[in-house]
């Protein structure tokens, strides 16, 4: 008993999590005393330290820096014996592991629990908005659930989930055994859930949830009650786990790849999380400081968006911004890799254009610095920024259009594969494009100054981001649904599952441009009498929405447990990661596979991506340190590009 | 079917084009049917709907060009049975067409900008002869301000009163958090910002009432931040910009005053305060929303000082199930001292006992 509170696992890292809260106690209680504050203890400022302490607390516990601080200390480090690789019954879901297959799942798994735990509070705020006038929750709370919602998709669901895919099948893209730093791969996902749950316990915070949107404009969330601190630290934690998982990208992708893979033989989705983790890395610390500003400015006193005490509430906007509308692409990126996999396998044809798809989303994210401002067109900022802003924002349009085109072009002449993942892909491009022509819309100053705020832009980006992001993330699940568990899922739940989202989905969003256009603004518990019918509409067709999400989790957790067993190669895809047996071996490869060739050569006759023809992987006996058997697939990389 | 007979089937080129030409058409026809936008009050909005409707007439056909080629692959190209093993083409690129698609768009991008630079322009242009317009955005609660010629006080009023044709220019501020004044007819808008002041110009062309929205998050009241525009001639424009000075002047005077009638202003405000009634349920003025307390619950049994206070300083005491905070803090200001004795003495009589 005693070994398993001594030991890594969740029970150190509940205590670990106590303890957290024990020390913010004893530290504002010492502060309190040394500065002579009376009453020695302050909840709020306990409960506010506690956020901090008792999520690392429970990492500590967990196990996730165990290897670093015996490092760090000087002790002998314990060499991994690989216990903590591969996953042979759920319990190991629950431990730091460091295997990128077991993280890649705990990634995609937990960001679908907030996914339905988002949608549901969707379904709440429809149900209220049903009708006008107030029937089933108080103003605070549906603040409280559109701010939550928004949060929890945004930050738990769509970044997490792409980066919880790739983390799966980007190393058995590339050809390598794991991520380059699979223990701080661990450490980013738990990461993850803290921040979803803190976010989830701000409705028990006195006064409510955090309740000023995901935007959290200040100086609303300075003012606003005890709940905003649950998403300002909360986003701390999934904003560090989104940077150290995208250096790990970005690292394993550099230095990791396959002998003879070049950087224009890497698979477009391995072209789609460089440029993604690019973003991230360099746009995500603006989040972290804006968020930072606002607890100081809370919590310490400080007035940096206090105008009396020479803030400037406009900055806060401006630091948000510059984070945020990259994050659109952060969204949005990884799933054009996925639909550049699924269209050159589906159509049984090379993407059309490969090195412009390459260089486009190099394009994004260079362009995707340069428009934050269209967000803030009626903000009061200065006049003069408008007009470069709305071009480079129009400008944005034309990769994202040779996107479009290319992938059309894919198709042309191809022979169809009709299938679950297609039908996702294929709706993505058609509902992509009309949430890319709204936004082209809210590029023009004279129209954005009338949409700004209203339920246009609940419509727009509900296109972008459900339309496109959700479509290629089911797009993606379907089609790695076979190697990620080893089963098929059914088809026909899976085909039903598209219309029916797709149907819906279009009832649900597209009414929302014209009252939005027609003056509904947006974030409003109640509206005038005139919006009634067609609210009601919406939230009508909203819940069979919902209830579509129902049969995917359906079909998912039934093939899961009792689908056919996939072979290894079900698409008859070229990409390495069909190469490996589904589920694929716990160290990938038997040997590191050779690549000779591009990585959508359909129809070219004998034309192969990758061999599995390169050096020996020494396979560790037991208890080999995970790192020697790292060192010795780069040096056997190095054999092989030398 | 083989892979040589699918290499022969004709692609329907222009079948798809005649086909994707009605559905242009058809799509512009409908997006110009719609009626997208509120009634237009302002000369700002003829420009802005104009470019709204070019805007249509160049994304419809965006969408039905990608559309139709969705459909057509689908059609087309899709497998049928016997092609399972069968490949497309390895059509690899091709310079050309990626050069058209990258530098079309760009150019009709660009001239879109272009434009609405121009309407930009337009709309924001300086009037001469402004009438100036202080805009306070509180929560949850506007008050308009009309500075008087000759150093006399502003008239204030928590309706916008306007008169028709008359250049008008706003001068917005915020007294707390960010709120948005927006006159959706007007189709003009801008932020309030803390220590800021937000400027800009419309000319109301259209006699009418149009509501005022607060479009920006502000907290709890952030739905039911609203206000109502009249936009009405000028003569009626400065009868009651006379109507306004009169009170004060009548208070400073006689104190007798007009009788004032406290169930009216129970249901209709006075002009410068939101009427009670758009919040409150109260039996007797019919009145039923439900955003604050049900007053003929909330009142019950209670004097009239208690009344007053909840006028004057609503957060003082906030019934159970609700929260502070909404009902906005300046009835003590907007009402003069025998409105709000009328009010206290209205509502004593009929909730109070």
């Amino acid at each position: 008993m005693v070994a398993k509170f001594r030991g890594p696992g969740m029970y150190r890292a509940a205590w670990g999590t106590v303890l957290g809260i024990v020390v913010s106690y004893a530290i504002i209680a010492i502060f309190r005393i040394w500065y002579s504050l009376d009453p020695v203890i302050d909840a709020y400022a306990v409960l506010e330290l506690s956020l901090f302490l008792s999520p690392i607390g429970f990492l500590v516990g967990l196990g996730a820096f165990d290897y670093w601080f015996r490092w760090a200390s000087g002790r002998p480090t314990v060499p991994d014996d690989h216990s903590g690789h591969g996953a042979h019954s759920w319990r190991d879901y629950f431990k730091v592991n460091t295997d990128h297959k077991v993280i890649g799942i705990q990634y995609v798994v937990t960001s679908f629990f907030f996914f339905f735990v988002g949608g549901l509070f969707a379904m709440l705020m429809r149900a209220e908005l049903a009708q006008p006038g107030r029937q089933f929750v108080d103003a605070n709370t549906f603040n409280g659930l559109f701010s939550v919602h928004a949060s929890l998709l945004i930050f738990l669901f769509i970044i997490p989930v792409f980066a919880g895919l790739a983390n799966f099948v980007l190393p058995l893209m590339i050809g390598a055994p794991d991520m380059a730093f699979p223990r701080l791969n661990a450490l980013s996902f738990w990461m993850l859930p803290l921040a979803g749950i803190m976010m989830l316990m701000s409705f028990l915070a006195p006064g409510g949830s955090f309740a000023s949107g995901w935007t959290a404009y200040a100086p609303l969330a300075v003012t606003a009650p005890e709940g905003q601190v649950f998403f300002t630290i909360g986003v701390q934690f999934a904003g560090a786990s989104s940077i150290a998982t995208a250096l790990n990208f970005l690292v394993t992708i550099i230095t990791m790849r396959a002998p003879g893979m070049s950087f224009f033989r890497m698979p477009l989705l391995v072209w789609a999380n460089f440029s993604t983790s690019l973003l991230v890395v360099i746009a995500t610390p603006f989040i972290a400081v804006s968020q930072f500003m606002v607890f100081f400015d809370r919590s310490l006193g400080f007035n940096f968006f206090e105008p009396t005490r020479g803030g400037d509430v406009l900055m806060y906007q401006h630091i948000f911004w510059f984070y945020s509308h990259p994050a659109v692409y952060i969204m949005m990126l990884p799933g054009f890799g996925i639909i550049s996999e699924i269209l050159a396998v589906k159509s049984r044809k090379p993407i059309f254009g490969y090195r412009m798809m390459a260089f486009s989303l190099l394009a994004i994210v260079v362009l995707g610095f340069t428009v934050w401002a269209h967000h803030m067109f009626v903000s009061g900022m200065q006049d003069w920024i408008r007009v470069p802003m709305m071009v480079t924002t129009a400008i944005i349009a034309v990769p994202t259009g040779i996107k479009i085109f290319s992938w059309l072009a894919t198709l042309w002449r191809g022979v169809l594969h009709l299938d679950t993942p297609m039908l996702f892909a294929l709706g993505f491009l058609t509902m992509f494009t009309l949430g890319g022509i709204s936004g082209v819309l809210l590029a023009i100053i004279p129209v954005t100054i009338h949409v700004s705020d209203t339920y246009f832009i609940v419509a727009h980006i509900h296109y972008v981001l459900f339309g496109g992001s959700l479509f290629t993330i089911f797009a993606g699940v379907y089609y790695w649904f076979p190697k990620m568990t080893g089963r098929m899922y059914d088809e026909r739940l899976g085909k039903l599952h598209f219309w029916t989202t797709f149907i819906f989905f279009n009832a649900t969003f597209a009414p929302m441009h014209l009252i939005g256009i027609q003056g509904m603004p947006r974030r409003v518990a109640d509206y005038a009498e005139q919006w009634a019918g067609w609210n009601l509409a919406i939230s009508i067709v909203s819940f069979f929405l919902g209830l579509s999400a129902l049969l995917f989790a359906y079909n998912m957790i039934a093939s899961w447990r009792g689908g056919p067993r996939a072979e290894s190669n079900p698409w008859r895809a070229m990409t390495l990661e069909w190469l490996v047996s589904s589920p694929p071996p716990i160290f990938n490869f038997d040997a590191i596979p050779t690549v000779v060739g591009g990585p959508y050569e359909y129809g070219v006759p004998g034309a192969v991506h990758g061999v599995l023809k390169g050096a020996e992987v020494p396979q560790p006996a037991g208890a080999t340190a995970s790192g020697a058997s790292r060192g010795s697939s780069s040096s056997s990389h190095k054999d092989e590009g030398g | 079917m083989s892979e040589d007979s699918r290499r022969n089937d004709k692609i329907p080129v222009v079948q798809m084009l005649v086909v994707g030409f009605i559905a242009s058409a058809l799509g512009i026809a409908a997006g110009l049917a719609i009626e997208w936008f509120p009634t237009a009050a302002s000369t700002q909005a003829g420009p802005i709907d104009h470019l709204y409707d070019v805007l249509i007439w160049t994304s419809v056909p965006v969408f039905v060009l990608v559309t139709t080629i969705v459909m057509f692959s689908v059609v087309k190209f899709r497998m049928r049975p016997g092609e399972e093993n069968l490949d497309g083409p390895p059509i690899h690129g091709n310079t050309r067409l990626e050069v058209v698609w990258t530098a079309i768009p760009a150019v009709v991008l660009v001239v879109l900008c272009s434009y609405a630079w121009i309407v930009l322009n337009d709309i924001e242009e300086a009037q001469a002869g402004e009438m100036r317009v202080n805009v306070t955005g509180q929560q949850f609660a506007w008050t308009f301000e009309y500075p008087q010629a000759g150093g006399g006080a502003p008239i204030k009023s928590t309706q916008l009163y306007l008169p028709k044709d008359r250049p008008v220019r706003f001068f917005v501020k915020a007294i707390d958090v960010l709120h948005d004044f927006w006159v959706p007819a007007f189709r003009m808008k801008i932020d309030a910002v803390p220590g800021l002041e937000t400027k800009y110009r419309v000319t109301p062309n259209r006699l009418g009432t149009y509501p005022v929205v607060c479009a920006e998050l502000c907290g709890l009241g952030h739905s039911v931040m609203r206000a109502t525009t009249r936009v009405v001639t000028p003569a009626d424009f400065d009868k009651w910009i006379a109507e306004q000075k009169a009170p004060a002047e009548a208070a400073a005077g006689s104190g007798a005053g007009a009788e004032v009638d406290g169930k009216t202003l129970f249901t209709d405000g006075n002009g410068a305060a939101t009427a009670c009634g758009a919040c409150h349920t109260l039996a007797d003025a019919g009145t039923t929303s439900e955003t604050g307390p049900d007053l003929d619950k909330a009142l019950a049994g209670k004097d009239a000082a208690y009344v007053e206070a909840g006028i004057t300083a609503p957060d003082e005491e906030i019934a159970p199930g609700f929260q502070g905070g909404i009902m906005p803090k300046n009835y003590g200001d907007t009402l003069s001292a025998e409105e709000l004795k009328a009010l206290v003495t209205y509502l004593g009589e009929v909730a109070g006992k």
